[in-house]
């Protein structure tokens, strides 16, 4: 859902044919010559917010996304590269030195500066002003020093003007992909006009917003009903070839979907469950499929006695028979998942888990009796989110497989679960899943698996894989960090604190007026290549 | 009559009240965490959750803090200002935005139940026990039996994508024939309740005394029906739509998100799922009025029907 697109795609050979399908024909769109005067309709809902520091959603990062152009993009081995960035070098990773290129405007005409970004990542980084993307600032320097209820400073020490179109970054500690953060949505500029006095947001300003992407606003955020941009001619990047994009807001993917078999509708990003088993006759090749960074697992409440013997969780592993359930349960709209990071990063290796996630029930049940595993198992999960029929046949497949009783819990919403789960209350194993914030090992190994990670609910520590996990961030080099962060998952594989159940996919479709539709790890169009067909 | 309406407005300002205090003391009691649920499956910072806490004073718990809430809530209710959605929003605005495309969509669907309803329920009543008294009778049933739930998708599949002679879905601000597929489809449970409203009530005026005795005064058939019978059956029949007419306000929630249509309801399902308590109590208020307004509008309109009716 975040970050910036990797456009084609190698990891999974799937949704590669599929791709390479879709580009050869894709409908009548294939062939016939693109319409550079016209505009695509594109789905979303209602974003939340549509300033960049706070925006920390799909909807307003995709409208985000043809407003700005971030400093860096990812390539097709997830690496960035500059964009609106000239360079982006440092000796030490500590002090990252920025230089910008020229010819980049804002759409009301204003210069792009060193002074452009400082302001806006000031701005977001402050506590009082409640910026949901705030976290990413975290690591440059001075950032507690704009915490709490009434801060110490206005301003990030680690921020320096050096020139017009040059500007420093000083870290608080060595981080050797500082680079590839910068590709998220939270470290696009901001311009003077965004300011009503420094560091207090223009009212308005988020209604439409002033970027420095290949389009500019269209009128005003009409809220429930649509966002629309057009063309900004004088973008010095790569130029779109569509005049136009309308981002209709839905509330709900069905009616997008019916809108998209009658061409009221060019893009949906994503098809609702209830029609994934009909998208492949409805859409024909107009229903394409693309990685996402999402990992989807059950977690194992560490704390709790009986699930305590790294044993009891593999042998549970080993009872779940993934390929089974992505394949009737999911219809082959996710992927079964082996490791603890997502295929779309770098350092990603294929069936990290080992021995303990291939289906193997007569191995998983003697394991599981030799390792005393409880004889019943609770797995919860929230209800509002359409995950009961996959709990079911988990449960069922651990009833058939161990011997044991299994139930599901339905927790009304996600957040009673967490409430219940923070709380240590005995929910039994309980479905989590993560989306990446940007595309690093690092951005699944800190926040799921480290002692302090902010989604770590499962209490599972390692002193030993924070070490590594350490180590590898301030590593002097990516190959190096690498190195470091495979060396923690490995640990993973023998404590198995989670059972990795599938990598998520975008499967999304098209009306006949579209072709070249591509969406990125982060579940957004690609703006740049989309063309209406005329 | 007028001192009647004057009395039931002042009842109706005791009503509202009444209403937004159970309404915030279910939205207070029933609520988890809902900057988590803002959040979705995200971490929430603790700045962030520090942030929202303050600004919504979500801290403040148990019996004070909910009659403090509260009491900020009414103060600024009364001084016209509706508050902010958890996005930030100011909910009279969302309102604005909502209700002319609820009122709409409202308005065909009544007009759909009135025009289609009540012609074929006096047909069915005049002409009892005939094919087409019983067929109409088995459409109802059919169309009572089938939840909006189903017919709404199921319409939206026929006559949108496959046939595509309405638009699939309506989006913000439609033309009336972008409507009028949603408005049917709202419109038609009511239709069938009023059909067989209408037709009994029809049936069993046609047999009162002063039927009988129009006749034998030798009044042509028209003007029994029309005139005498007519106006006596509506009365049950103004009484349903009056009613309804709140319902369908509000009660659009299945209809408004098949089609898209960014009213009222659209906006009361999102504000529950996400837990969006002052938002959720904003539209409730609102809906309250109309639910007031339209039951003092049916017993006005008893008066006019039925002049023995005197609220004095």
């Amino acid at each position: 859902m975040r970050v910036r697109r990797l456009a084609a795609w190698t990891a999974l050979p799937l949704a590669v044919t599929l791709g390479l399908v879709a580009c050869g024909s894709g409908g009548n769109g294939g062939s016939g010559e693109s319409d550079p005067n016209a505009a695509v309709r594109i789905e979303i809902a209602e974003p939340q917010h549509l300033v960049p520091t706070n925006t920390n959603e799909t909807s307003g990062s995709q409208v985000l996304s043809a407003l700005f152009s971030p400093l860096v993009d990812y390539d097709e081995a997830h690496k960035p590269y500059e964009v609106a960035a000239e360079s982006i070098t440092s000796e030490d990773n500590t002090t990252w030195t920025v230089k910008l290129k020229d010819g980049y405007t804002f759409h009301n005409g204003e210069d792009v500066t060193a002074d452009s970004y400082i302001d806006a990542w000031n701005y977001g980084a402050y506590a009082p002003n409640g910026q949901n993307s705030s976290y990413f600032f975290e690591k440059i320097a001075g950032f507690d020093d704009l915490q709490g209820e009434t801060p110490k400073a206005t301003t990030l020490s680690g921020l320096k003007k050096v020139d017009d179109h040059t500007f420093t970054v000083t870290l608080s500690q060595p981080y050797s992909e500082f680079k590839s953060i910068l590709g998220y949505t939270a470290f696009y500029p901001l311009p003077k006009a965004a300011f009503s006095a420094p560091g207090v947001l223009a009212e308005g300003y988020e209604q439409a917003p002033i970027g420095q992407g290949p389009f500019k606003m269209k009128g005003t955020w009409q809220h429930d009903a649509k966002v629309e941009v057009e063309r900004y001619d004088a973008f010095p990047g790569e130029q779109p070839k569509v005049a136009g994009v309308e981002f209709r807001i839905y509330q709900q993917l069905t009616a997008a979907y019916a809108d998209v078999l009658s061409d009221n509708l060019d893009v949906i990003k994503t098809i609702p469950t209830e029609n994934l088993s009909t998208a492949a006759v409805d859409l024909g090749d107009r229903f394409l499929q693309s990685p996402a960074s999402s990992l989807h697992f059950l977690a194992f409440p560490t704390f709790q006695e009986e699930f305590s013997n790294p044993d009891v969780r593999k042998a549970i592993s080993m009872a779940i028979d993934r390929d089974e359930i992505t394949k009737s349960i999911f219809k082959d709209s996710q992927q079964p998942a082996r490791s603890f990071v997502s295929p779309v990063v770098a350092g990603y290796r294929d069936n990290t888990v080992g021995a303990a996630g291939e289906f193997d029930p007569a191995k998983a049940k003697e394991l599981y009796e030799s390792a005393g595993g409880p004889s019943k198992i609770t797995l919860s999960y929230n209800g509002d989110g359409g995950h009961k029929d996959w709990i079911d046949a988990t449960c069922n497949q651990l009833k058939a497989n161990l011997g044991v009783d299994c139930v599901g819990n339905a927790e009304p919403k996600f957040a009673d679960l967490l409430t219940k789960v923070k709380a240590k209350q005995p929910v039994g194993l309980f479905r989590m899943g993560w989306i990446m914030d940007y595309p690093s090992m690092e951005n699944y190994l800190g926040p799921l698996y480290s002692s302090n990670g902010s989604s770590n609910y499962y209490g599972y520590s390692n002193p030993e894989f924070d070490k590594l996990l350490a180590e590898g961030v301030s590593a002097p080099s990516e190959e190096e960090a690498i190195k470091k962060y495979q060396a923690a998952e490995d640990l993973l594989a023998q404590d198995m604190p989670v059972v990795p159940l599938r990598f998520g996919q975008n499967n999304f479709g098209h009306s006949t007026k579209v072709k070249n539709v591509e969406v990125d790890l982060f579940d957004r169009v690609d703006l740049v290549k989309i063309e209406v067909v005329k | 009559m007028f001192r009647f309406i004057v009395r039931r407005l002042l009842q109706m300002v005791v009503a509202f009240f009444g209403t937004t205090l159970i309404v915030y003391a279910l939205m207070f009691a029933g609520q988890g965490d809902p900057i988590q649920a803002l959040a979705g499956e995200r971490p929430v910072t603790a700045a962030q959750r520090a942030y929202l806490t303050e600004k919504y004073h979500l801290d403040a718990t148990g019996f004070g803090g909910f009659f403090y809430r509260y009491f900020d809530y009414l103060s600024n209710l009364l001084r016209g200002d509706l508050g902010e959605s958890l996005t930030g929003r100011p909910i009279g605005e969302i309102l604005a935005n909502a209700w002319p495309v609820t009122i709409k969509l409202a308005l065909i669907a009544i007009a759909v139940a009135v025009i289609f309803g009540v012609t074929a329920g006096v047909l069915a009543g005049i002409r009892r026990g005939s094919i087409f008294d019983n067929s109409t009778l088995l459409l109802t049933l059919l169309v009572l039996g089938i939840p909006t739930i189903v017919l709404a998708p199921l319409a939206q599949y026929l006559l949108g994508v496959k046939w595509q002679l309405f638009p699939a879905t309506s989006g913000a601000d439609p033309s009336f024939y972008a409507l009028l597929l949603p408005g049917i489809v709202l419109g038609s449970l009511s239709l069938a309740t009023a059909l067989r409203l209408t037709r009994t009530s029809v049936a069993e005026n046609l047999r009162a005394d002063y039927v009988r005795t129009a006749r034998s005064k030798g009044l042509p058939r028209r003007r029994v029906v029309t005139v005498h019978v007519l106006r006596n059956s509506l009365i049950p029949v103004i009484t349903f739509l009056g009613v309804e007419l709140g319902n369908l306000m509000s009660g659009a929630i299945i209809t408004e998100g098949v089609f898209n249509i960014p009213g009222v309801g659209f906006n009361l399902f999102r504000a529950i799922r996400t837990e969006d308590g002052p938002l959720v109590v904003g539209i409730v208020s609102v809906l309250v009025v109309v639910y007031l307004v339209s039951n003092l509008v049916v017993d006005v309109l008893y008066a006019v029907l039925d002049p023995r009716i005197r609220y004095e």
